[in-house]
């Protein structure tokens, strides 16, 4: 299991930043991922795994108006 | 359903249309007849002159009833404490009326300034002006920021801000030639109302000859603001590339309605051919530094980020579709299957793009896009080939997905007719929204409404419930009244149950919602519900901190928000900038900094420009206390005219919570879960009115606790008013001032 913005998702093995934001259906442009406060590059969000038990922000800069 | 985005780059390519920029119906009026019948009725001059440091220190006020003419000075006290733009409209606003004007009385007075900041043409966004009046609808001030060229033209003309009082007893048209130091007001008879029409003539008629057409901008409504109290302004300015002009809009607030009443067909200006540096800054080279730096940067990084070159604001249709935050059937639900019919690429399609398309000169965010060879198929200009800016995304979520019009050539119908008409369209999207949702409860029938069938999608009767409007006939006529009157009438007539009606109307002050779902976000309830004019989204948009991010989870972590945002957004208004530059795009390295949400490098881009203009410099802080200052000044204006109270500051349910089983039941999962996790019940031993009713008590205490949090950081007391301390601290401590708000607080 992991948190994302707070909220546990589950987990599995190999699970990337893009699969992340697939599942929670984020798509902004306008992120900032961390995974337990290590920022990702946008670039590197397919590649990138997330181990069992992190914390993963994805910030949404704020838009509208 | 298949995704609707696949293959998108494929469908572009093979379905862009080609559009002639110059396609469109030429109008047939005869110019020198409409001006032989002019008459001028006054005539005076003045010394053209542009600005030292941002201000020309002086404004124009003009009297139509008594034809004086004059100008008004602006102290250092009007710099120090009101700044510009929205200060000043709100405090030669307060001086021209008392607390029992009322919005067409012959002191209530249309405000136009521009801020010491506007007309910068080096950087993105600075063509801004505010307007300023009581409102028809909601009976307090109203402010509203438009782009185009006329604020900046104003000032470059030598004024400060435009103030215009009294009433006309014949049509007018208000000619400032800042060219020749000539003001003249001129009887018209025979131009026509509408706006489409209407300032492309006045832009011939006052040109002097074909280059002298971008230095001319007409300020204009259009039929339906005099048959309505939603009326809008229009500000126009000349598209060289596509041989025409084009419209921004001050939305709302129905100044549009006060400017009819005051029987002004337009005020059009003739400013000065514009130059990069006529604001005649202390320091050009920071401000030019500064310019070339985002102009780089957005060049650079928005095609990845918002893409607002090509598609504007827009490009969040299907965005706010994905977060469940796009207005649906007046606000019940968040998305729709349909929604893709109205995203940004059948925008991006339709409209003119890969252009610069800015509403002022050097904004290379150029969120504009002209839809070119739009024929209309309804109307008084029905079989007319027109030219539209392209629905921004209040337009295509308030005339589309909110009244269930999932039709791209009806919204773009419905857009051109707000516009040419004067009526906004954020009020007009939630205003049929409300009359739709009443049709499907049975509220309304077609014995109510005259024979319209006012269903979901249905564009032809949204369409002719419009051209009603602007005739001043039938249900239109009621309908422009807005929600708030609406729900009055509809009470009365014994037409639905009134708590219902209030539930699902969704106005606040007598102002109708902007178009976004607040519900799941209790900060956005309080960033639309908990403002000076009434629920727009200009303040502070909280809901992806809130809802999304999860970044403010107590009570004071939202209201630092609501003290935050909406001093930060005020100090555009104050000083003539558009919001958009400052964080529809970011710095690459944007996420290394504080709190990055803020777009520090841009706060700072302003702070040096800000000092680069004036030659005085200031900190983030000092920058809220400026927004303070005006921002509590209109809390007080708004007291003395009768509201700013905590009563006022209450939101419709329907903005909080699920009013309907249908709205419950399509987010049953989530709403369980709160129950569960917020409320410590268990949801599968309740009914769904039990659950629907724990639901309702639960997020309107929390509105409740969120109220008492905003007042306290904002330095007001539990009923909102600003404390004496709060009032001397900000300095703004007038015995005018004063005498409001003493009586409530002894």
């Amino acid at each position: 299991m992991i948190t994302v913005n707070g909220d546990p998702l589950d987990w599995y093995d190999g699970i990337t930043v893009q699969n992340i934001l697939s599942a929670k259906k984020y798509k902004f442009p306008m992120l900032i991922v961390t995974i337990n406060e290590m920022h990702v590059p946008k670039e590197n969000y397919a590649d990138t795994t997330v181990p069992d038990e992190a914390e993963v922000k994805v910030i949404h800069l704020l838009s509208g108006g | 359903m298949s995704n609707p985005y696949a293959g998108l780059t494929d469908y572009l390519a093979f379905h862009r249309v080609e559009t002639n920029y110059q396609q469109r119906t030429e109008n047939r009026l005869d110019i020198s007849k409409l001006r032989s019948a002019h008459n001028l009725l006054k005539e005076s001059t003045f010394t053209p002159k542009l600005p030292e440091k941002g201000y020309c220190h002086r404004g124009l006020y003009i009297n139509i009833n008594t034809l004086e003419v004059k100008e008004q000075p602006v102290t250092q006290e009007m710099k120090d404490i009101f700044i510009g733009g929205r200060g000043f409209g709100l405090w030669q606003l307060w001086h021209a009326v008392t607390p029992s004007t009322k919005w067409n009385d012959p002191e209530n007075e249309i405000v136009i300034s521009p801020g010491p900041l506007s007309g910068i043409t080096q950087y993105p966004g600075s063509g801004k002006s505010i307007v300023v009046s009581i409102s028809p609808q909601t009976d307090i001030p109203i402010d509203s920021n438009v782009g185009g060229y006329f604020g900046p033209l104003l000032k470059f003309s030598g004024y400060d801000f435009l103030e215009i009082q009294g009433k006309s007893e014949k049509e007018i048209i208000i000619f400032i030639d800042g060219q020749k130091g000539i003001i003249k007001i001129e009887e018209c008879p025979l131009e026509p109302l509408d706006s489409h029409i209407l300032a492309e003539v006045l832009t011939e008629m006052y040109a002097e000859g074909e280059g002298d057409r971008t230095n001319i901008s007409v300020v204009s409504a259009g039929s339906a603001a005099d048959n309505s109290l939603i009326g809008m302004l229009n500000f126009s300015w000349f598209d060289k590339r596509r041989g025409c002009i084009r419209l921004k809009q001050a939305g709302r607030g129905g100044i549009g309605t006060v400017f009819r009443d005051k029987r002004i067909k337009a005020i059009v200006i003739r400013g000065p051919e514009v130059k990069g540096d006529h604001n005649h800054p202390v320091d050009f080279e920071t401000i030019a530094k500064t310019g070339i730096k985002l102009h780089k940067e957005l060049r650079a990084l928005d095609p990845s980020q918002c893409v607002m070159r090509r598609n504007g604001t827009a490009h969040i249709v299907e965005i706010m579709d994905a977060y469940d935050l796009l207005p649906v059937h007046n606000f019940q639900y968040g998305s729709h299957p349909e929604t893709h019919k109205i995203a940004s690429y059948i925008w991006d399609l339709r409209c003119t793009q890969r252009t610069s398309d800015g509403c002022w000169y050097g904004c290379s965010m150029s969120c504009a896009k002209g839809a070119d060879g739009l024929t209309l198929r309804t109307g008084p200009y029905k079989g007319d080939v027109v030219t539209v800016d392209g629905p921004e995304y209040e337009n295509a979520a308030g005339l589309g997905s909110n009244a269930g019009i999932f039709d791209a050539e009806a919204v773009l119908e419905l857009n051109f007719y707000c516009d040419t008409y004067g009526i906004c369209t954020i009020t007009w999207g939630t205003i049929c929204a409300f009359v739709m949702e009443c049709y499907q409860r049975g509220i309304l029938n077609k014995e109510r409404t005259g024979g319209l069938e006012l269903t979901w999608g249905n564009w032809t009767a949204d369409l002719e419930l419009m051209h009603q409007m602007a005739r001043g006939e039938g249900f239109g006529k009621i309908v422009g009244l807005g929600v708030h009157k609406m729900k009055h009438i509809f009470a009365e007539r014994g037409w639905g149950d009134p708590k219902l009606l209030d539930d699902i109307g969704m106005e606040n002050k007598g102002l109708e919602y902007s178009q976004y779902l607040s519900k799941e976000s209790l900060a956005q309830q309080g960033g639309y519900a908990m403002t000076n004019k009434g629920p727009q989204h200009d303040e502070a948009w909280l809901i992806f901190m809130d809802m999304v991010n999860k970044q403010l989870p107590t009570f004071e972590d939202k209201a630092e928000a609501l003290y935050y945002f909406p001093l930060w957004r005020t100090w555009f208004g104050l000083n003539g900038w558009c919001k958009l530059p400052w964080n529809d795009v970011s710095p690459k390295d944007n996420h290394l900094r504080h709190e990055p949400h803020k777009i520090p490098e841009h706060v700072e881009n302003y702070l040096a420009m800000h000092g680069a203009m004036l030659g005085t410099h200031i900190t983030v802080e000092d920058m809220l206390n400026q927004s303070a200052r005006v921002y509590n000044f209109q809390r007080i204006f708004n007291i003395r005219m009768g509201k700013g109270l905590r009563i006022h500051d209450r939101a419709p349910y329907r903005s909080m919570g699920p009013v309907s089983k249908e709205e419950y039941t399509s987010r049953e999962d989530r709403y369980d879960q709160q129950i569960r996790d917020e409320m410590g019940q268990d949801p599968a031993k309740m009914s769904l009115e039990e659950r629907m009713a724990l639901h309702r008590t639960w997020r309107t205490d929390r509105y409740e606790k969120l109220t008492d949090a905003v007042y306290k950081r904002r330095g007001w007391t539990s009923n909102g008013v600003p404390t004496i301390d709060r009032i001397k601290e900000l300095g703004i401590d007038f015995p005018e001032v004063l005498d409001v708000v003493k009586p409530l607080l002894s």
